[in-house]
């Protein structure tokens, strides 16, 4: 259980890793705050997610034979999911609501979200395996999006040059804490 | 005819999906270790992209508006559960290899982004002439990505030996730093060539960079 969660976290980083939910990690990360904001969201949504369409998949769609059409009512769950939530917070936990409610209309369509539990259908993980898996990829968002956020601090201070400015720079730095990510792999045997 | 053209060829450079609008990243890096992935990966965005837009722009006067997102993402999901069990069925190893990606092609933002800034608007042939456009445009970088990557290393071109039986494959390029590393100078080649070409077209709007 906790090896999932390192190897989800650490060693096969969801973002500098496996390169989902790559548009949010470019977009979202101009500052600190934003990106904690967001990070927390994806971390919230990701975990119901999968509380959610993990019975959804085995106790509604196996017996009804109808595995086929998990891409289409899982992404309708998460995007539901979304909305609930969205009221939910709003209504009764106005100070959350306040910290994280604008990056939630965002996610609806973050890569990183469906493809947790998509992994969890196709890796025939147990219910609470599952929410562990979840809760160490998308804290593994979090991380990364705290790194990058910070870098961008250090970027805007410093002379880059001509023809890295804007994106690519973003990339290359993405790519240098990506090798420093690769030292986590000898972590677990 | 020449109005069709001009919508097919802005998708390849001067609205390049992942160089220039930035979106639809995901897929483009993870799956471009090899060519024949990435060939892979941009056909069947482009199957999904074209069907998806064809049927949206043919049903676009009665969807409501307020509920269009909805109705836009089933679209969007048959279509990929279509080309997820076509390729598991077909290209097994393919479909291995590319994993939990083909499912994605779903969320992927070039599709929903075309189809709510161009379908929803234009007529069917106008569609068929934007996807084919922004598919192109998506699978030439793909797979120009791919092709620098696994030549240097890999040594190889779609499986193929290229590189001499001495050449010491640089890993690093296969592993996900090269992939970001080489993405990287790909935007900056393409930001450059913009410039090159919007001096040469001086007074024509071009898109404009933003730095996100």
């Amino acid at each position: 259980m906790i090896k999932i969660f390192i190897i989800a976290l650490l060693i096969n980083n969801v973002v500098l890793m496996r390169y989902i939910a790559l548009c949010s990690y470019i977009g979202m990360t101009s500052d600190v705050g934003q990106s904690v904001g967001m990070g927390f969201a994806v971390t919230f949504v990701t975990v119901l997610a999968t509380a959610a369409t993990w019975p959804l998949y085995h106790f509604v769609l196996v017996p009804l034979h109808l595995e086929f059409l998990k891409i289409l009512v899982f992404i309708l769950v998460i995007a539901s999911l979304v909305q609930l939530v969205e009221y939910y917070l709003k209504k009764n936990v106005p100070g959350l609501y306040a910290a994280m409610g604008i990056y939630l209309p965002l996610i609806t369509t973050n890569c990183a979200i469906l493809a947790v539990t998509f992994e969890n259908i196709s890796n025939n993980y147990s219910f609470i395996t599952s929410i562990v898996y979840a809760v160490g990829v998308s804290a593994g968002y979090l991380l990364a999006m705290i790194l990058l956020a910070g870098v961008r601090i250090r970027i805007r201070n410093s002379t880059v040059p001509k023809f890295l400015q804007g994106t690519p720079i973003l990339f290359v730095a993405t790519s240098l804490i990506a090798i420093s990510f690769m030292g986590f792999a000898g972590l677990i045997k | 005819m020449k109005r069709l053209w001009n919508v097919f060829k802005q998708g390849i450079i001067y609205e390049n999906p992942l160089l220039m609008l930035l979106i639809g990243l995901c897929s483009a890096l993870a799956v471009t270790t090899n060519v024949s992935n990435g060939i892979g990966m941009g056909l069947a965005m482009t199957f999904v992209l074209l069907f998806s837009e064809i049927i949206i722009s043919a049903f676009r006067k009665v969807i409501p508006n307020s509920i269009r997102m909805p109705i836009f993402i089933i679209v969007i999901a048959a279509f990929t559960t279509i080309i997820d069990y076509v390729m598991q069925a077909y290209f097994p190893e393919l479909s291995k290899s590319m994993g939990v990606f083909i499912p994605l092609i779903v969320v992927n933002c070039i599709i929903m982004g075309r189809v709510e800034a161009f379908s929803y608007k234009k007529g069917v042939l106008d569609c068929v002439a934007d996807s084919l456009g922004m598919g192109l445009g998506y699978t030439w970088v793909l797979v120009a990505i791919a092709a620098i990557r696994e030549l240097l290393g890999n040594g190889t071109f779609a499986g193929i030996q290229v590189m001499p039986a001495s050449y010491q494959p640089i890993l690093f390029f296969t592993l996900s730093p090269g992939g970001f590393l080489v993405f990287a100078l790909f935007i900056s080649f393409n930001i450059w060539l913009k410039g090159r070409v919007g001096k040469a077209r001086a007074g024509r709007d071009i898109v404009k960079e933003d730095a996100a």
